[in-house]
C-alpha cells in the first residue's frame, strides 16, 4: 500500500531546508488546520445531503434535486444560508456560557479527527493512547450540551440537556467497554498498531463472536451518543421542539448542525479503525489473488467507504425506529448493554489468553 | 320510555315531562344534583353517559339542556334544569357525578354566564380571561368597542375559581391554586409540534415525570355556534367542514340530516349511498393520517409518508367529485351539491385493492416494533368506566372496550342495511386506540366494497324551498363522525335563521382526558397519549 507517509516527510524536508525548525512546525501545523477544517466542512456537508438523500429514498421521496445537478449543491446553499443569518441576543442568558457552548461541541468532535486514520501514514497524530485520546476527547462535547441548555434560561432546553447529559454519560460506558474489549483483542492503544493488526483479517472476522456483539453494541451506543434517533431524545422534536439548541440561531445552530453529522462519521471511523481495518483493504487469508486486487484501492478510499457504509446503517436507523422514551433508554444501557458488555469482555479475555482465534 | 318516566316521577314528584322523540324532564335546580345522582346510579336507569350539556338562552330564562344517555339499555333522556336570575344565575353542578360535566359546564359558563356551584374549576373555557359579555345570551353587545383586540400579552392567572352557596343561599367565590407553589410548570403549546393545533397543556413536572396538566383551548375558537345563529339553514352548513376539518363528510351529514328530518324532506336512495361512502372515505383517509402524524410523534418519521400515499388517493377521488381536497363543501340539504365524477367508481375499486397491502405495511414497519410496543402498551390507559364518565367517544372508546359506534347504537342513513363490524378492543391503551383504528380502516374498506357496485341511479338532490323554514321544535342528532360522536343540537323559532345551533363534538372530551392519563407518566406519554387520543384542535375550539 502507498504510505502516505513518504508525501509528509518530503513536505517536513522540504520546508525545514529554507525554515528554521519552529517556523516548519508552525507552518505545518497552519496546513494541517486548513486541511482539517476543509475536510470537516466538506465531509459535513456530503453528510448533509448524503441523510438527505437516504432519508428520502426510504420515504419513497426524491429529496433535494432542483440547487445543483441532482441537487448536490443544496446543503452549499443551507450553509451560506446559515452563515448569513442573524445571531439572534436573548435576555436573561449566561452570554458567555451561550456562545461558549457550540465551540466546545465543535472543538470536540474536531479534536477526535486528529487521531482518525485516514489513510496508511495519513494520520495527524499518532501516539500510543490513541483510542484513549479518542474517547476522551469525544466526551467534551456533552458538556457543551449541557452548557447549551443550561445557559439557554428556557425549560425545554434545559430539560433536553439533562436528558442528553443522562443518556451521553450512560453510553459512554458502553463505547469505553466495547472499545476496550477491541484494544484488548489488538493488544495495543495505538491506531496505527490496530490497523496493522488486521493486515490479514478484519477483527470483525477473525474476533469470533465477541468482536461482533462488540460492534453490535458499540453501533447501538455510538447511535446514542451521537443523538440519533431512535436515541433523539435530547432533540426530539415532537416533545421539546429542538431540544438543547432551541434558542441557538445563525452559525451557532449551525455548529450544532454540523457537530451532529461530524459525530456521526467519527462514530462510524471508529467502527472502521476497531471492527473494519481503518484503512486497510479487504484481505482474506490464502486467498492471493483477491488480496492483491484490493490492494490497488486506496486506503482514503476504504476508510472513507467502510465509514460511510456504517453511518448509512446509522441514518437507517433513524429512519425506521421511533424513539425511545426517558427510562427505557436508560434501562436497555443499564439493564443490558451494561451487563452483556461486561460478559463480553470477559469472554474476549478468554479468547485472546488461549488463544482460540484466526 | 314510560317506565323512565314513572321511576323519576315517583321520585321527584316536581320533575315535569314533556313527550318529543325523546323523553325531556325539566326539574328545579335544587333536586338537580339529587336526580342526576339517581339517574346515573339507580340500576333501571343507569344514565352512565353524558352526551354534552346544552346551554340555552330562552331570553325569559336561562338554563341547561343535559343529554344522557344509558350506554346498558341504549336509552336516552334529556333533563332541562333553568333559572330566571340573569344577573348571578346559578346552576348546581354535576362535576362530582360525570368527569366531562366540569368542562362542559365551564363551556356553558363562558358563552351564558351561568355559574356551577360546586364545580372545582369554574373558569372560562374558550374565551379569554378578561372577555366582557357572555356571548351567546341573546342581549349580547357584540360591538367591537366593549371587547377591541387587546394590544398587550393575553392576562394569565394562576388560580381558578370556585363557587358555592353558604347557608343564607347566597352565593360565594374564592379562589384555588391550579398548580402547587412551587412547580415546575413547563408551558407545551399553543405553538408546539405535537399538540396538533393551538393547543396548550401547562404541564407541572417533576424531573421527566408530569404531575398535573391544564388544559388550556380557545386559541381557535371562532364562535362559529353564534355566527350561525344569523346565517340561513344552508349557510350554516358551510360551518361544519371548519370543525374536523379531516371529517367534514360526516359532519355535514350530521347536519344535513337534522333539518331535513326538522323539515320533512325526504332525500333520494343514491343520495345516501353516496353520503355514506363519502362518510366511510373521509374515515379511512382520517384514519391515515392518524397513523403517519401519531408515528412521526413516536418518532418514526417514515411512517407518515407511507401512510399519506392511501390519504393522497383519497384526496384524488374526493377531488374529482367534490372539486375539493379539503374543507369538502360536498352534501347539502336533500342530498348532495353534484353528481358522483364518473370514474368514481373505478377509483373507489382501486383504492380498495391496495388497503389491505398497505396495512400489511404499516403493521410490518411500524405495530411489531419492540421499540413501539414499549412506548405504547400499557401507556394511558383508559378504563371502560372512566371512558364513558369522560365521554371520550369513537376508536378511542372503543379501546377501552366501549361499544359507542353511532353506526351500531342508533344507526342513520342505509347503515342498517350493511354488514360490517364494531371494532372493540379492551386495553385501553394507546396501542389499542392504534389498532381500532387500523382495524377501522378494514371495515370502512369493506362497507365501501358492499356499496361501490350498487350505486343505484335516481336524482342526487330532491328540490328544496329557496327559502328554508323550519317548524318551532328541537331536535338532536348524532352521527359516528371519523374521531368519535358528533351530535347537532337544533332549536328553531319558525324563521329562517336557527335559534341555537349546539355542536357536540368527540375532541373536547378527548383533550380534556389528558391530564388524567398523563399523570405519573413521562413527558414523552403526553406525546404518545395525545396523539392516540386524535384530537383536533378546530373541533374542540369551534
Amino acid at each position: 500500500m502507498f504510505d502516505f507517509s513518504l508525501f509528509t516527510n518530503w513536505i517536513h524536508s522540504f520546508l525545514s531546508s529554507f525554515m528554521p525548525e519552529w517556523l516548519t512546525i508552525t507552518t505545518e501545523c497552519v496546513l494541517i488546520g486548513v486541511a482539517l477544517l476543509l475536510t470537516y466542512a466538506l465531509l459535513a456537508l456530503f453528510y448533509i445531503y448524503f441523510e438527505r438523500k437516504v432519508c428520502a429514498a426510504f420515504q419513497c421521496r426524491l429529496g433535494p434535486n432542483r440547487v445543483g445537478p441532482m441537487g448536490l449543491l443544496q446543503s452549499f446553499a443551507d450553509m451560506f444560508k446559515m452563515l448569513i443569518k442573524e445571531l439572534i441576543s436573548l435576555n436573561h442568558t449566561d452570554k458567555f456560557l451561550f456562545a461558549l457552548a457550540p465551540y466546545l461541541v465543535i472543538l470536540a468532535s474536531m479534536l477526535a479527527f486528529a487521531v482518525l486514520p485516514w489513510g496508511n501514514g495519513l494520520q495527524i497524530i499518532d501516539f500510543n493512547i490513541g483510542i484513549f485520546f479518542l474517547i476522551a476527547v469525544s466526551s467534551i462535547g456533552v458538556l457543551g450540551i449541557l452548557l447549551a441548555g443550561w445557559s439557554s434560561n428556557n425549560k425545554f432546553t434545559l430539560i433536553g440537556a439533562l436528558r442528553s447529559g443522562a443518556q451521553m454519560v450512560s453510553y459512554e460506558l458502553s463505547i469505553g467497554l466495547s472499545v476496550l474489549t477491541m484494544v484488548c483483542f489488538a493488544g495495543s492503544m495505538n491506531v496505527g498498531d490496530i490497523v496493522n493488526e488486521q493486515e490479514h483479517l478484519w477483527f470483525i472476522f477473525s474476533g469470533h463472536i465477541p468482536a461482533i456483539i462488540a460492534f453490535i453494541i458499540y453501533l447501538i451506543a455510538g447511535t446514542a451518543e451521537t443523538n440519533r434517533g431512535p436515541f433523539d431524545l435530547p432533540e426530539a422534536e415532537s416533545e421539546l421542539t429542538a431540544g438543547y439548541h432551541t434558542e441557538y440561531s445563525g452559525i451557532h445552530f449551525g455548529f450544532f448542525y454540523l457537530a451532529e453529522y461530524l459525530n456521526l462519521f467519527i462514530v462510524s471511523g471508529v467502527a472502521t479503525l476497531l471492527f473494519f481495518g481503518g484503512w486497510m483493504p479487504l484481505h482474506f487469508p490464502g486467498w492471493d489473488g483477491f488480496n492483491a486486487i484490493m490492494n490497488y484501492i486506496p486506503g482514503i478510499v476504504w476508510f472513507i467507504g467502510k465509514a460511510i457504509a456504517i453511518s448509512f446503517i446509522i441514518i437507517w436507523f433513524k429512519w425506521t425506529f421511533p424513539r425511545l422514551r426517558i427510562d427505557q433508554m436508560l434501562a436497555l444501557e443499564w439493564k443490558y448493554l451494561l451487563p452483556i458488555n461486561l460478559f463480553n469482555l470477559v469472554l474476549m479475555v478468554l479468547i485472546v489468553v488461549y488463544g482460540i482465534h484466526l | 320510555m314510560a317506565d323512565i318516566q314513572e321511576i323519576i316521577a315517583k321520585l321527584f314528584p316536581q320533575a315535569v315531562f314533556e313527550e318529543g322523540d325523546i323523553l325531556t324532564v325539566e326539574i328545579p335546580d335544587a333536586q338537580w344534583h339529587d336526580l342526576a345522582k339517581t339517574l346515573r346510579d339507580n340500576a333501571e336507569l343507569s344514565f352512565d353517559f353524558l352526551k354534552t350539556i346544552v346551554g340555552m338562552d330562552w331570553v325569559e330564562k336561562l338554563g341547561c339542556i343535559y343529554y344522557l344517555t344509558s350506554t346498558k339499555y341504549n336509552t336516552n333522556i334529556a333533563v332541562k334544569v333553568t333559572t330566571e336570575d340573569r344577573v348571578n344565575p346559578a346552576i348546581t353542578s354535576i362535576a362530582d357525578l360525570w368527569h366531562i360535566a366540569g368542562m362542559y359546564e365551564r363551556e356553558v359558563y363562558d358563552f351564558f354566564g351561568i355559574v356551577f356551584l360546586n364545580n372545582p374549576d369554574m373558569r372560562r373555557l374558550f374565551l379569554s380571561i378578561d372577555w366582557k359579555g357572555y356571548p351567546l345570551r341573546k342581549d349580547y353587545d357584540a360591538s367591537p368597542e366593549t371587547n377591541p383586540v387587546p394590544d398587550d400579552n393575553e392576562r394569565q392567572s394562576d388560580f381558578t375559581n370556585v363557587y358555592t352557596r353558604d347557608a343564607d343561599g347566597k352565593i360565594e367565590c374564592h379562589e384555588e391554586r391550579i398548580f402547587a407553589e412551587n412547580d415546575f410548570v413547563v408551558n407545551i403549546g399553543p405553538q408546539h409540534p405535537a399538540t396538533h393545533g393551538v393547543l396548550r397543556f401547562r404541564t407541572a413536572v417533576d424531573g421527566e415525570t408530569i404531575k398535573k396538566i391544564d388544559v388550556y383551548m380557545g386559541y381557535i375558537h371562532r364562535g362559529i355556534e353564534k355566527i350561525c345563529e344569523n346565517l340561513t339553514y344552508p349557510q350554516t352548513l358551510h360551518f361544519m367542514d371548519r370543525l374536523d376539518y379531516f371529517s367534514a363528510h360526516p359532519y355535514h351529514h350530521c347536519l344535513c340530516m337534522t333539518i331535513e328530518e326538522a323539515a320533512g324532506i325526504q332525500i333520494s336512495r343514491r343520495a345516501q349511498v353516496i353520503r355514506v361512502m363519502m362518510d366511510e372515505l373521509s374515515r379511512i383517509a382520517s384514519h391515515c393520517l392518524f397513523i403517519g402524524t401519531f408515528c412521526m410523534d413516536l418518532g418514526a418519521t417514515t411512517m407518515l409518508f407511507y401512510a399519506l400515499r392511501v390519504r393522497e388517493q383519497i384526496l384524488d377521488i374526493m377531488d374529482k367529485t367534490c372539486g375539493a381536497r379539503m374543507t369538502f363543501n360536498y352534501e347539502c340539504i336533500g342530498g348532495v351539491m353534484q353528481d358522483l365524477a364518473p370514474d368514481f367508481a373505478d377509483d373507489v375499486r382501486a383504492l380498495l385493492e391496495i388497503i389491505p397491502k398497505n396495512l400489511k405495511e404499516y403493521d410490518k414497519l411500524f405495530t411489531g416494533n419492540v421499540i413501539t410496543k414499549n412506548r405504547m402498551e400499557g401507556v394511558g390507559v383508559l378504563g371502560r368506566e372512566e371512558a364513558i364518565s369522560w365521554g371520550v367517544t369513537g376508536p378511542s372508546g372503543r379501546a377501552s372496550g366501549w361499544a359507542c359506534d353511532v353506526r351500531k347504537t342508533t344507526p342513520y342513513s342505509i347503515y342498517p342495511e350493511l354488514d360490517f363490524e364494531e371494532v372493540i378492543r379492551h386495553e385501553g391503551d394507546s396501542m389499542a386506540r392504534f389498532q381500532v383504528r387500523m382495524g377501522e380502516i378494514e371495515q370502512s374498506a369493506k362497507i365501501l366494497a358492499q356499496l361501490v357496485d350498487n350505486i343505484p341511479e335516481g336524482e342526487y338532490c330532491v328540490k328544496v324551498p329557496k327559502v328554508l323554514k323550519l317548524p318551532v321544535g328541537h331536535w338532536f342528532r348524532t352521527v359516528e363522525g371519523c374521531r368519535g360522536t358528533f351530535g347537532v343540537y337544533l332549536e328553531s323559532d319558525g324563521t329562517v335563521n336557527p335559534y341555537r345551533l349546539k355542536l357536540v363534538t368527540p375532541s373536547l372530551p378527548a383533550a380534556a382526558v389528558v391530564d388524567t392519563l398523563t399523570r405519573g407518566g413521562k413527558i414523552a406519554d403526553l406525546i404518545t397519549i395525545g396523539g392516540s387520543l386524535d384530537y383536533i384542535v378546530p373541533d374542540i375550539d369551534r
